[in-house]
């Protein structure tokens, strides 16, 4: 609470809003890494994006660095970025596995990010290298609760 | 907070070492560099030198053109700027979320500490400002667990240096279609060089224990190797750039000329393209 009286009173001081939604969506049967990121299992493929939290709290998406095709991703490891209010941002990949495709709308339209995260915005398509690591991840429910108590804490 | 402190480093060379700190190091670091070597542009990560840059001039003079590894503008840097860098883990400052606009705002106390009585400093839509005009600026790059906060301050520039850049298409709404020299200001009308870096390091002890660090520690570092992202475009890049410019600018002039005469052709009937056996001539 403290930290968040000091972030208003600097916003105030400074003349610049920090609004942001207090809730975010989530998907129900979607599953969710710490670092905000989606991940939608269909068999061994795997679809990840950004979460609605994460769109509302980065800003503006402008661009998406993008991996190429075949590229091989490592649960926690980064894969891309997006640029958002000057700042390139890591994505990080729930899910181990290779890259079969990518959302080229993203590079015409990186505003799908925020508008449609866990549809139209979706970053990559994943060939599932070990299924197990699902199990780590975080449900819809759980996703929610660390949202708020992240939020909570700042 | 580590502080290292530089004299005349090249912008690619901070550049570089910034990504590696970033990626590589689990300590919190202030890098201050007192001016770059020679006059150098620097774009953002998504920054195409088209839309940026006015590429011949650039050409001709042979300015070396920088694509860095975080977001933002587009900036003109040379023996005038002064570089402050903040490379903190996530959790480095007490109730800060790693996201742009939290840690922009953090930034802002740090810099109204420095500005304290100097002049009206403020943070307007991501921009450092003294009144209404645009004195730093400043970009990040956000890691899992870490974050990087860089600034590029005009404490002087060359006005003539003004001519290599474009108005870029998307600008804050306070710049108001303002040119680049209505738009910036020098820092040297307001505060001596080494007074801003004196004030900017107490600022930083306000919030961190800072002790020095020369480069030489941590220049070459030992154990995995790292790629930086950070580069510098070749002459080729910037040519392809520009006769695509021209070429795509040449085809839409054609194909307005070709659809205006398409247009008269079927309302007057005065084209017959009918000998290139288009059956044009309706």
């Amino acid at each position: 609470m403290a930290s968040k009286l000091w972030a208003s009173r600097a916003a105030s001081y400074l003349r610049i809003s920090l609004f942001h939604r207090g809730f975010a969506t989530v998907i129900k049967d979607f599953k969710y890494a710490d670092t905000h990121e989606w991940v939608k299992v269909d068999g061994s493929s795997a679809t990840v994006g950004i979460t609605d939290h994460a769109q509302d709290h980065l800003g503006d998406v402008v661009y998406v660095e993008l991996p190429e095709v075949g590229a091989v991703v490592t649960q926690g490891g980064s894969f891309g970025a997006v640029e958002s209010v000057k700042a390139t941002s890591d994505i990080n990949s729930p899910i181990s596995g290779k890259v079969v495709e990518v959302n080229e709308e993203l590079s015409s339209s990186p505003g799908l990010v925020n508008a449609s995260p866990y549809e139209n915005g979706w970053i990559i398509k994943v060939e599932i290298e070990n299924s197990d690591e699902v199990k780590s991840l975080m449900d819809s429910d759980q996703y929610s609760k660390f949202c708020e108590e992240e939020d909570a804490k700042h | 907070m580590n502080l290292v402190r530089l004299k005349g480093v090249p912008i690619l060379q901070q550049l570089h070492l910034e990504e590696r700190l970033l990626r590589k190091s689990s300590d919190n670091w202030c890098i201050i560099n007192d001016g770059t070597h020679d006059p150098t542009i620097v774009m953002g990560i998504s920054g195409k030198p088209v839309e940026l840059l006015e590429i011949d001039p650039v050409l001709q003079d042979e300015l070396p053109v920088i694509q860095r590894f975080t977001g933002g503008g587009t900036v003109i840097v040379d023996q005038g700027t002064v570089f402050v860098t903040f490379i903190c883990n996530k959790d480095a400052v007490p109730g800060l979320q790693s996201y742009p606009r939290p840690i922009m705002s953090w930034s802002s106390l740090v810099y109204q500490k420095v500005f304290q009585g100097i002049g009206d400093f403020s943070l307007r839509e991501n921009d450092y400002v003294l009144g209404n005009h645009k004195f730093g600026g400043n970009a990040q790059s956000i890691i899992k667990n870490r974050w990087l906060h860089h600034t590029s301050f005009l404490w002087d520039y060359e006005i003539s240096n003004m001519r290599y850049l474009k108005l870029p298409k998307r600008t804050p709404e306070y710049r108001q279609a303002r040119g680049h020299l209505e738009f910036i200001c020098r820092m040297k009308d307001y505060i001596p060089r080494s007074n801003f870096i004196d004030r900017t390091i107490d600022a930083v002890g306000n919030h961190f224990l800072v002790r020095s660090m020369e480069l030489e520690a941590i220049k070459y570092p030992s154990g995995t190797k790292f790629q930086p992202s950070s580069r510098l475009l070749r002459k080729q890049e910037l040519e392809e750039a520009e006769f695509d410019s021209r070429t795509g600018v040449f085809i839409n002039g054609l194909l307005r000329s070709l659809d205006l005469c398409s247009l008269v052709n079927r309302e007057y009937g005065i084209y017959n393209f009918s000998n290139f056996g288009h059956g044009w001539n309706e």
